[in-house]
C-alpha cells in the first residue's frame, strides 16, 4: 500500500445495495475511497474477516483514524460525523 | 487424414525491448479480492511478467498457468507474475482457484489493454468477441521491456525457457 492511496477502503460486493449506500455517502463527502470487491459467497471472504473481523460487507478500513467498521448504517453514521459539515475535521 | 493446422496470424505491431511498456489500470484479481491497479504500481515493486492469455476456461490458459505453477515461473522474490485476459473477475477467482494459481490475473472484457499494446486478436466464430494474442513481456522496475513475445500462430504458447533466461538476465 502507498501513501498516496486514498486512506478509506471499502470492501464491497456488486450490486449489493447496502455496499452503494456507502458508497453514496463516500462520494456526497467528497472523500477519495479504494474499492476492493468480494465473492457474493459468504464463506469465500476470508480477506474481509482478517481485516475486520466479520465476513459481511460493507466494510471500511480508515486509516485516517485507524478506524475499522461494518453494517453499512454504522458506517453512514460513522462517515457523517467524523466527514460531514457538523464532522471534526 | 486432416493435416493438424495451426492458424497464421502474422506479424503483430507490439511494443519490444527497450520500450516503455504501455502504462494501464484494470481490476486485478486474486484468491480472496480484486481492485483496481495499474501496471505502473506494480513494476514499481519490483520487476512484472505480464502474460497475455486467451480467456480463462480455453485450453491454453489452462496449459499456461499449469506450466508456470510447475516451473515456479511465478517466484514472487525474483519476478511478480501476472496474467491478463478478457475474463470477468469471477472467472479469474475460479481459475485461480481450480488451477492453483501464484499469481494475480488482470481483467480486461473491453480488450483496450490488447489493443494499446497492438496484440489485439478476433477470434472467428464468435462474433463480438475479442481478445488478446498470446503474448509474454517482461517489464524492469523503471517500466522498460526487457524481453517481449507475442504469438503469430494460433494456438501459441510462450518460450518459457526463454523467459526464464531473461528473468535470470534481470
Amino acid at each position: 500500500m502507498n501513501e498516496s492511496d486514498p486512506p478509506i477502503t471499502i470492501y464491497r460486493l456488486q450490486a449489493c445495495p447496502f455496499c452503494e449506500r456507502v458508497v453514496r455517502t463516500l462520494t456526497e463527502l467528497d472523500l477519495d475511497y479504494r474499492s476492493r470487491y468480494v465473492e457474493p459467497m459468504h464463506s469465500a471472504r476470508n480477506a474481509v474477516k482478517r481485516v475486520c473481523g466479520v465476513r459481511t460487507v460493507p466494510a471500511i478500513v480508515d486509516r485516517n483514524t485507524g478506524l475499522t467498521m461494518a453494517e453499512s448504517e454504522n458506517i453512514v453514521e460513522y462517515l457523517e460525523r467524523t466527514y460531514g459539515e457538523s464532522g471534526g475535521t | 487424414m486432416v493435416e493438424f493446422d495451426v492458424v497464421d496470424l502474422g506479424p503483430a505491431d507490439h511494443p519490444t525491448d527497450g520500450e516503455q511498456a504501455p502504462d494501464f489500470t484494470r481490476p486485478l484479481v486474486n484468491g480472496e479480492l480484486w481492485e483496481d491497479v495499474s501496471l505502473s504500481a506494480l513494476y514499481e515493486a519490483g520487476p512484472v511478467l505480464l502474460l497475455f492469455h486467451p480467456m480463462d476456461g480455453a485450453f491454453p490458459a489452462t496449459y499456461l498457468w499449469n506450466e508456470l505453477r510447475e516451473r515456479g515461473i511465478d517466484d514472487h522474490e525474483r519476478v511478480q507474475a501476472v496474467g491478463l485476459s478478457i475474463s470477468s473477475p469471477y472467472a479469474h477467482k475460479r481459475l485461480i482457484e481450480a488451477r492453483d494459481v501464484d499469481a494475480r490475473l488482470f481483467s480486461d472484457p473491453s480488450n483496450e489493454v490488447a489493443e494499446r499494446y497492438g496484440i489485439a486478436h478476433d477470434l472467428d466464430g464468435m462474433t463480438g468477441i475479442e481478445e488478446p494474442r498470446p503474448a509474454a513481456f517482461l517489464i524492469d522496475g523503471s517500466g522498460t521491456i526487457q524481453y517481449a513475445w507475442v504469438g503469430t500462430e494460433w494456438p501459441a504458447f510462450p518460450d518459457y525457457d526463454e523467459i526464464e533466461a531473461a528473468i535470470e538476465e534481470l
